[in-house]
């Protein structure tokens, strides 16, 4: 089992303290930085009772914030999804930066006409009047038993839309340093944090950092097989390349970090020296980021392949509640060494 | 009603500028064959005209499909208004936007909107952001009757309320979403009776009355600058033309109700209003109705000689910031 992506740096914390840390020092590095959302602190209203903090989010981070900021910026919201992230959106084109959390990307649909009619078309139908510095944080991911409506992993939705950007942070030290770069760019960006990986530790510098928006990362080296990991899958495939080094198969593994921008750059020049290429996504096959990514490589580096570009995804279904479909739903080690051994007639 | 002789003659003034560049540009568009995306608000000049009289610049706006009335009566420039209808480079949207974008940031318009609905949150981020920062600024939402049946409208003035953010919601009920009348589709007698259900004033004017809209207004944003939070207001008025010009009006209204409505024409309103009471002459406004219509022939001449855009500024201003070799259409065409 893969233990860490990232291998520099001398404290080790858990991707949700990460997350909770770089909202704090943003917040406290820029006045301008709010954040709001269901639940973000929890217990609104109940001040008189000495309620602070009910609970700091579902997944705990945000916890604390309030504390420090008050309720002027960390804002609970009710259930409104539209009229929230419009008004994000609304206070990003009017002088701050505004956070905005939605608590499952499932939930998408109530509010999906605010992000695409407005915040990714604003400042082209305006002809660059106008900024929108927003940032909504969303969650993804399968494997929890927590079945169709809270279990999906949308990224691919987003990137399809002109205006958008997205990232895709798979551990505590990217989510840190990407979540600051979302907070200061000046483009509206999804960041997506997977479920799975809140409790994922590790090295991760105690001072703010930024780490850049758009560029993939290499995790492991090799020389056979070319493994795109995105989220969490950064991890599958970092285990399924550990398994394949036993019988000496040397895979490479990308960690694809942004879903829009999407670093083509780095996935081809790694194609060039493997000549071949999967993609692991756990979204559905249809429309993927894996489709996009195998697609594009197909076009740019066909002469480089040896065999056609590949994709380990979820199949076209909606997740499922039972563990025992559900198991059969992730695409996981197994169908990752599998898929490299078919590739390389192993 | 405050409004000294300068006071009275801007309003007079605005709506004059309204009801010109409607008559006239909205035609010279379609002459043009950019026809799809206008919606004339001819006949609704007072709405925009009473509420904008009680804002700063730096006041906010969010508006609509209808919004060319909202834009004037907000200080956006006629001349770059009809560039813009014409998809010239020199619009304030560069073309980009046509009639439903128009925007002018340093006018705190945030664009007129095609999304029925859609620019009623913006509005409120723009009072919350007004609320963080503690400015006195405030934000009006504009919207029709079409869109006070949308989630988003009571979504946000439920938010709002929560927040007692500086918001006026403002519904122009023009009698009809398309040709859907309004004493079908909205299920209380008025849209402002909407208001005891969000915990905020719900005020119904007369939207053909500009001293009524301008009160109504002049309340609803001292309210909001004061801190004490948003307020609905309805303002009853009426569309002359159709939706847009593909439709038929009267194949859903009668052409009495629209002589009726006609007949309450709000610049004829003002007349009547205004020049019994001695100070104001009819020659003074038909002085400035034929300054407005001079100065939509000299916005359609500056919009025909204006450049059209390069045709590559299709790439512009997608992002800040993006790599534009990820915004080709695929390998073998290049951005």
């Amino acid at each position: 089992m893969t233990t860490t992506l990232q291998t520099t740096g001398t404290r080790e914390i858990q991707f949700r303290e990460a997350v909770n840390e770089c909202l704090r020092q943003e917040m406290e590095r820029d006045e301008t930085v709010i954040i709001m959302g269901e639940e973000i602190a929890g217990g609104a209203g109940r001040e008189d009772q000495g309620i602070e903090d009910a609970w700091g989010g579902p997944f705990r981070t945000t916890v604390g914030l309030i504390q420090q900021f008050g309720r002027d910026r960390v804002l609970d919201t009710p259930l409104s999804e539209a009229a929230f992230i419009g008004a994000a959106i609304g206070a990003s084109s009017t002088g701050l930066r505004a956070v905005a959390e939605l608590m499952f990307v499932d939930f998408i649909g109530v509010c999906m006409d605010q992000l695409v009619n407005n915040a990714a078309k604003m400042r082209y139908m305006f002809g660059g009047q106008v900024k929108v510095p927003f940032t909504m944080m969303t969650r993804i991911g399968a494997g929890f038993g927590a079945a169709a409506q809270h279990s999906e992993s949308y990224y691919s939705i987003f990137s399809h839309i002109p205006g958008l950007k997205g990232v895709v942070p798979s551990d505590a030290y990217t989510a840190k340093g990407l979540l600051a770069a979302c907070i200061r760019d000046d483009d509206p960006i999804v960041f997506f944090e997977h479920k799975g990986l809140y409790g994922s530790t590790s090295l991760v510098p105690e001072e703010p950092y930024v780490l850049p928006l758009g560029k993939a990362r290499t995790v492991r080296e090799g020389t056979d097989v070319t493994l795109v990991g995105i989220s969490k899958m950064t991890w599958t495939a970092n285990d399924a390349a550990t398994e394949l080094a036993k019988e000496g198969i040397n895979c490479e593994v990308i960690d694809l970090l942004s879903v829009s921008p999407i670093d083509y750059d780095h996935i081809n020049e790694s194609v060039r020296r493997t000549h071949r290429l999967i993609v692991v996504d756990e979204d559905t096959p249809v429309c993927s980021m894996a489709s996009e990514i195998c697609s594009r490589v197909a076009e740019e580096v066909f002469d480089y392949l040896d065999a056609p570009p590949s994709r380990v995804t979820a199949p076209h279904t909606p997740v499922p509640y039972s563990r025992a479909m559900e198991n059969e739903y992730m695409p996981n080690e197994i169908r990752v060494v599998n898929a490299v051994k078919k590739l390389l007639n192993r | 009603m405050e409004l000294d002789r300068n006071g009275l003659l801007k309003l007079y003034k605005t709506m004059a500028t309204i009801r010109h560049f409607e008559e006239r540009g909205i035609p010279e568009t379609g002459q043009r064959g950019m026809s799809a995306s206008v919606h004339s608000s001819a006949g609704q000049e007072a709405v925009p005209t009473g509420m904008c009289a009680n804002l700063n610049d730096d006041d906010y706006i969010g508006s609509t499909h209808r919004g060319h009335g909202h834009c004037i009566a907000k200080g956006v420039d006629p001349k770059l208004m009809m560039a813009e209808l014409f998809g010239r480079a020199t619009g304030p949207n560069k073309g980009k936007g046509g009639s439903m974008h128009i925007s002018d940031m340093s006018k705190g318009m945030l664009g007129t909107n095609g999304v029925v609905g859609a620019s009623i949150p913006l509005a409120v981020g723009a009072g919350l952001t007004s609320k963080v920062l503690g400015l006195s600024r405030v934000a009006v939402a504009f919207f029709g009757d079409g869109a006070s049946s949308q989630g988003v409208l009571h979504e946000s003035m439920n938010l709002a309320s929560v927040w007692k953010l500086p918001v006026i919601f403002l519904c122009e009920n023009n009698g009809y979403a398309m040709s859907t009348p309004s004493e079908y589709a909205v299920s209380t007698t008025h849209v402002s009776d909407r208001a005891s259900g969000y915990d905020m004033p719900g005020i119904h004017v007369d939207g053909m009355d500009v001293f009524a809209v301008y009160d109504a207004s002049a309340q609803a944003v001292a309210r909001a600058r004061s801190g004490e939070g948003p307020s609905l207001i309805e303002a009853e008025t009426y569309r002359y033309y159709g939706h847009t010009v593909f439709d038929v009006p009267t194949t859903y209204r009668s052409k009495e109700e629209e002589d009726h409505w006609r007949g309450r024409d709000p610049l004829q309103h003002f007349r009547n209003t205004v020049i019994p009471q001695g100070d104001i002459t009819a020659e003074e406004l038909d002085q400035i109705d034929a300054e407005a219509e001079a100065l939509m022939e000299e916005a359609v001449k500056y919009a025909d000689e204006s450049p059209l855009p390069d045709a590559v500024e299709l790439y512009d201003d997608v992002y800040v910031d993006y790599p534009k070799d990820m915004m080709k259409r695929g390998v073998n065409m290049t951005v």
